[in-house]
């Protein structure tokens, strides 16, 4: 009986392996190339290691060190750093205080405007960068830090707004009721009640959010441009990819540099990033 | 006051824009939006856009994107969150698929053009596909430029890895939810294995698999990162929104820029209404 559910079995777990290996083997292909010598990269295969597995020698940190230092790309993660961790923060503080609003405030124009907000979560950025660069430019904005923050915020704030709405909404009326008989204003409610309850939903937010401004490349290109002192990473690799296409050792190290940080985020906040996801897609 | 801010910002960077982009797709190239030089050209824009070659080449491939990269991810999702519950080692290896929704597309880009590395028959294959192929004794393949067909397959092979993640746990979420007795009672009354999926699994995964599949073709028809990074449009491959990008930065002609990105505005438009009747009903729900 155990031996005919054992072998009954083999075809799913072939599919499964089938599956986990394209989807595990690309990226370790890159990961060892990342280690390996600039001629034995370009002469042999990365599977070609594993034979010599216990000889040694095969790896080092040179190609790492190669693009951190002469490639620019320190600088490029610390540009990336600059960029989405304020505009991280910027949108999800302005998310929270308007899904507030939406939640429990009375106004005039409220629905339509939030159905303005819901309808805008999937518009193309493309409609809007012609318009806004030259006002950029003439701000002074155009290539700086603040301007993508701006630009980052708005663009998150759709669906950031809309994610902290669904949470807020669900607070139990009653928490809300009884701070205003006490006297309290909209903002000490909004402030002492319904951020303190939404905290998980707005590390969600914040991580969701992150990883997304970390991996843009399309606004970075557009409002921050190529210029070595604000660029982030997606740009300065994607420019390394056009001009030394054929130097894998300095693009596999590349890559893993721009993939840490979200690597390490997914690892040790897995569970944050589920949920945004399953709020933003299920719900919405 | 608690959404002056969101609003102001909305307004600004989004609203404000789509409507001056509609506007522009009628007038000339120009330095600026609507300055002394900018010459209203009628349909000149739009004409462009429905008979260039280059344009007719992308609106194809974003098709082709549209259909295969929205089947296979919800297809393989739906799969995979259904098959990996029913083995032990269910946590590590939704792991290991959901991990490319969390890198940047342009780092997936780079670990898939190694994967399709080539290298002419005499020499030594590095990239593991080539390789694969010369093992069985074919000739090595430029996976990339054999257009038009080999190489838009391969790019989209690509969003396929990136997304199928992402389908897989919304629908591992959803399958999770349905109670477990449903399925037993089916299995009792001699349903076997593939009757289970079909006749119960599936119509109660439905109303997740109809917000999948939308949320992946919006995701979709917006497709850029992936052709920027790895052809740049080149041999056939080109798409809306590379080509957008580059008549805005390399051939500065805004009029034309602005009128493809209203293209992807009029494709998007349906899901935009479908979101907004969708937070209607919910509201409906609630109150």
């Amino acid at each position: 009986m155990n031996l005919r559910k054992t072998v009954s079995r083999t075809p799913l777990h072939l599919v499964i392996l089938f599956f986990v290996g394209i989807w595990f083997i690309p990226t370790l292909g890159l990961l060892i190339t990342s280690f390996r010598a600039p001629s034995g990269i370009a002469n042999s295969g990365w599977w070609t290691v594993f034979p010599k597995l216990l000889s040694g020698g095969q790896f080092s940190l040179q190609n790492y060190v190669g693009v951190l230092q002469n490639e620019g790309l320190g600088r490029a993660f610390l540009n990336t750093l600059s960029i989405s961790v304020p505009a991280t923060a910027i949108s999800t503080f302005v998310a929270s205080f308007a899904a507030f609003g939406f939640a429990w405030l009375r106004f005039t124009g409220r629905r339509v405007l939030f159905m303005l907000v819901v309808g805008l979560m999937v518009i193309p950025l493309q409609m809007t960068f012609i318009p806004v660069l030259p006002i950029y430019s003439k701000l002074g904005l155009a290539g700086t830090f603040p301007g993508i923050w701006l630009a980052h915020t708005a663009y998150g704030l759709p669906l950031t707004t809309y994610l902290v709405h669904n949470f807020m909404a669900g607070i139990p009326k009653d928490l809300f009721d009884s701070a205003a008989i006490d006297g309290a204003s909209p903002f000490k409610v909004f402030s002492r009640i319904a951020v303190p309850i939404s905290v998980p939903a707005l590390a969600s937010v914040f991580i969701f959010q992150f990883l997304w401004i970390w991996n843009d490349l399309l606004v970075a290109l557009v409002y921050l441009g190529a210029l070595p002192n604000v660029a982030p990473l997606t740009v300065s690799v994607a420019n390394l990819v056009t001009n030394r296409g054929q130097d894998w050792e300095l693009l596999t190290a590349a890559a893993f540099v721009s993939m840490s940080l979200p690597l390490l985020v997914f690892f040790s906040l897995q569970r944050y990033f589920v949920r945004g996801i399953l709020a933003g897609s299920v719900k919405g | 006051m608690f959404v002056g801010p969101a609003l102001l910002l909305i307004g600004f960077f989004l609203v404000y824009p789509t409507v001056m982009t509609v506007a522009r797709s009628f007038f000339g190239r120009g330095a600026t939006l609507f300055g002394p030089r900018v010459e209203f050209v009628g349909l000149t824009n739009w004409k462009y856009v429905f008979t260039n070659q280059v344009m007719l080449t992308s609106l194809r491939n974003n098709a082709l994107w549209a259909i295969l990269f929205t089947s296979c991810t919800v297809g393989f999702g739906l799969a995979l969150a259904v098959l990996l519950d029913r083995v032990r080692y269910e946590k590590i290896a939704k792991s290991v698929i959901f991990i490319p929704a969390a890198i940047s597309m342009v780092g997936a880009s780079i670990i898939w053009k190694f994967v399709y590395a080539y290298k002419p028959a005499t020499l030594a294959q590095i990239g593991i596909l080539n390789a694969i192929v010369v093992a069985l004794g074919g000739e090595p393949v430029g996976w990339l430029i054999q257009r038009p067909w080999i190489n838009n397959l391969c790019l989209i092979v690509v969003g396929i890895w990136v997304w199928t993640g992402f389908c897989m746990v919304i629908f591992s979420a959803a399958y999770k939810n349905i109670p477990k007795q449903l399925l037993e009672a089916a299995r009792i009354d001699g349903a076997n294995e593939w009757r289970v999926f079909r006749n119960v699994i599936l119509p109660l995964l439905g109303p997740t698999a109809a917000v999948v599949a939308t949320t992946m073709l919006v995701q979709v028809l917006k497709i850029f990162d992936i052709i920027y990074v790895m052809t740049n449009g080149n041999y056939s491959t080109e798409v809306i929104a590379n080509r957008m990008y580059k008549e805005m930065f390399n051939y500065f002609n805004y009029g034309r820029a602005s009128a493809i990105a209203v293209v992807l505005l009029i494709l998007i438009v349906p899901f935009m209404i479908l979101n907004i009747r969708r937070f209607v009903a919910q509201e409906g729900a609630r109150s």
